[in-house]
């Protein structure tokens, strides 16, 4: 509201500029809603297809939780920098390259792992950097700079550990990670106490034999769940509560009147195809750690489907539209979509036909829901 | 309006029907099988084809999962998710153990009895707890080839690689360098699954090395393009050409003279096996003392009628 100098009390609420709207539509207008309802409605379809599945146990839910935060982390930047209006297409081979650059600096050239996950970040970032400077100087479409980063990184990706090494998987990242000061941070667990306590009150399942007999079979929340909600949090806040995120807003709805009011559009854009990076790399760092091996093949289509979850999130793909826990949400809906139907006992050439059918119905939905409630056509 | 949300409801109700129908939970021992292959590998099939018939021969429940695209990390998160839901058993490959070995080994540890199956070796399988190992030691299949190959004569060679992420693949290449005794070196090319991009890629290579005596691809995926290559460079029946695995078009390139021999690692074997010991074992606690060998076996011109008859199929 208009704070503003002169204007009394009442005058600033009379302001003819400002529509008044009623605080319920106020709460449902919201980019996120159709996101919202998806959700619900995902989690009640397998609540009832999928209940005697093992679908929501322990071992259950932690499956799908991982599935979803690894589509968040990457959804999370591409929400960013979907809603600054450009896409990002490497991301899929920036997460193999970034993983691939972990394991040829720790486990082939014998760096300390924690000095392998920095460079690898300032060369990712780096990266994105270089792919957003592109974009903004040549004013080429970020479709096209990005595809072509999407073949230019998955080759690298192949060509160095093929080199070096002859092999396209190098694995013993985990023997070189251990008693590593940074490692944890991506490939650790937290929380075992209190799943230890919940597996001797016997709420958890315990292992029945082997050298781990007697210990819970989820023994801690890994660090990428962690990441996932953190960086939703920090997305979520930069964009709604500060200046910088009403920029991205106005870079992605019209560049040119954005730069008339002052808006750094080109800074913006950069910085937001840095952020996309930088998130690819989290995924690339916590899956690294958590398998101990980089794979050439690591990542393969991961863009599109973080494309997909921010749509279904509610943002527009034309840019000026969107929201970060939309997009989470997507990524939770499509997380629990693709790991659901294997629950369900859904037969598995049948499954990109429901994966397809779902996603469609939600961003139908989606749209559908927003237009009732904005009165847009 | 009233009639979008009517025809949701409708679709999710049918969809729901279907679901249901395929996620009955029998009284049974119930099997998943977990392999690495993407959805364009068509090999595969077999391997489905087989697991349905003991399956259905044992009266047990089976599924078949995959990772869409062949990422082996999308794997790792499919074998937690199957032991999650608690199957008497997991039939899985161990394409890469780094990434496979946890899920694999906290399956086991959760009281779930694996076999490994297709990749793998005897000694890897031990080591994640499995029962046993059912396949083709890949790297001695590839020595096995390159010595049989020396023996013809052979002294340079192409491998024509369409899985090229998968360590195997690669083992195969260099198993078959070192039953000829020669370098891999550049002798090995990333084709990529595409086939015109494979038939092309060969071409190219042959034309650069005129002097390549022979011939290897991976599978139908690699083998397919590359005969198409080779019979419009002329080269069919001149150059020596041998595959791994078999499919329609490679037991007619045998039959043809164009593939000197296939080597078949029986992956009806690989598939029908591990049920039947898994069923037997969970029945009547009978299990065999030591891995299976599916392979390998070589196929060449004499005696096709069986694989032409069910070539794809279960062959």
């Amino acid at each position: 509201m208009s704070q503003a100098g002169q204007g009394t009390a009442p005058l600033a609420q009379q302001d003819e500029r400002v529509k008044q709207i009623s605080p319920l539509r106020k709460a449902l207008i919201r980019p996120e809603l159709g996101a919202i309802v998806g959700t619900v409605a995902v989690f009640a379809f397998f609540l009832v297809f999928a209940s005697g599945s093992g679908m929501f146990n322990a071992q259950g839910v932690l499956n799908w939780s991982t599935v979803s935060a690894q589509f968040m982390i990457i959804a999370v930047g591409a929400c960013m920098l979907m809603i600054a209006g450009e896409f990002d297409l490497s991301v899929g081979s920036m997460i193999g390259f970034a993983g691939m650059s972990i394991a040829i600096l720790s486990v082939t050239l014998g760096w300390p792992v924690w000095s392998a996950i920095l460079v690898t970040f300032a060369l990712c970032i780096a990266l994105g950097a270089l792919n957003g400077y592109i974009v903004v100087r040549t004013g080429l479409p970020s479709f096209i700079v990005t595809l072509a980063f999407l073949f230019i990184l998955r080759g690298f990706t192949i060509f160095f550990p093929q080199m070096i090494e002859r092999k396209t998987i190098i694995g013993g990242i985990d023997t070189a990670a251990e008693g590593d000061w940074l490692a944890p941070l991506f490939g650790g667990k937290i929380g075992e106490p209190v799943f230890l306590w919940l597996a001797d009150q016997g709420l958890i399942d315990v292992y029945t034999r082997g050298t781990q007999a007697g210990r819970p079979i989820v023994d801690g929340i890994p660090m990428l769940i962690v990441w996932a909600l953190g960086l939703m949090l920090f997305a979520h806040v930069v964009l709604t509560r500060t200046r910088f995120g009403n920029w991205i807003f106005a870079s992605g709805g019209d560049a040119q009147a954005a730069r008339y009011v002052g808006v750094p559009v080109s800074r913006v854009k950069i910085l937001m195809f840095m952020f996309t990076a930088f998130c690819a790399t989290v995924f690339a760092t916590c899956q690294v750690m958590e398998f101990g091996s980089a794979g050439a093949d690591r990542g393969l289509l991961k863009e599109f489907e973080a494309i997909i979850a921010v749509v279904i999130g509610g943002a527009l793909l034309t840019g000026g539209y969107g929201s970060v826990i939309g997009a989470a949400l997507g990524a939770l809906i499509f997380g629990v979509v693709q790991q659901g139907l294997f629950f369900a006992g859904v037969e598995s050439s049948l499954f990109r036909v429901f994966l397809g059918v779902i996603l469609l119905s939600a961003v139908i939905l989606n749209t559908y829901v927003r237009r009732i409630i904005t009165g847009e056509r | 309006m009233n009639g979008f949300l009517r025809r949701v409801a409708v679709a999710a109700v049918a969809a729901g029907a279907v679901l249901a129908g395929s996620g009955a939970q029998a009284e049974g021992e119930r099997y998943v099988l977990v392999s690495h292959a993407p959805d364009s590998d068509s090999w595969w099939n077999v391997i489905k084809n087989a697991l349905a018939l003991a399956c259905d021969q044992m009266d047990v429940e089976c599924e078949y999962r995959n990772p869409p695209t062949g990422d082996l990390a999308d794997m790792a998160r499919i074998i937690e998710q199957a032991a999650a839901s608690q199957p008497n058993g997991i039939i899985t490959t161990l394409a890469d153990p780094d990434v496979l070995a946890g899920p694999i080994r906290a399956a086991v540890d959760s009281g779930i009895d694996v076999i490994i199956m297709n990749s793998g070796t005897p000694e890897k399988a031990r080591e994640v707890g499995a029962l046993m190992y059912v396949g083709q030691p890949e790297y001695d299949a590839g020595f096995a080839a390159g010595q049989r190959a020396k023996a013809d004569g052979v002294q340079s060679f192409l491998c024509v690689n369409h899985y090229i992420n998968s360590p195997s693949s690669t083992e195969r290449c260099q198993g078959f360098a070192d039953g000829l005794g020669v370098e891999l070196g550049n002798q090995m090319i990333d084709s990529g699954q595409d086939p015109s991009e494979i038939q092309n890629r060969v071409m190219a290579y042959l034309n650069a090395n005129p002097d390549t005596d022979a011939i290897l691809t991976l599978g139908p995926t690699s083998a397919d393009p590359t005969i198409m290559a080779v019979e419009q460079m002329g080269l069919a029946g001149e150059i020596y050409f041998g595959t791994f695995d078999l499919g329609d078009n490679i037991v007619q390139a045998i039959k043809d003279g164009v593939i000197k021999w296939g080597i078949d690692q029986q992956p009806f074997l690989q598939a029908y096996l591990p049920v039947i010991v898994l069923t037997n074992y969970h029945r009547y606690g009978v299990l065999p003392g030591n891995n299976i060998n599916s392979g390998p076996g070589f196929v060449t011109a004499d005696g096709l009628e069986m694989i032409e008859k069910y070539a794809g199929e279960y062959r």
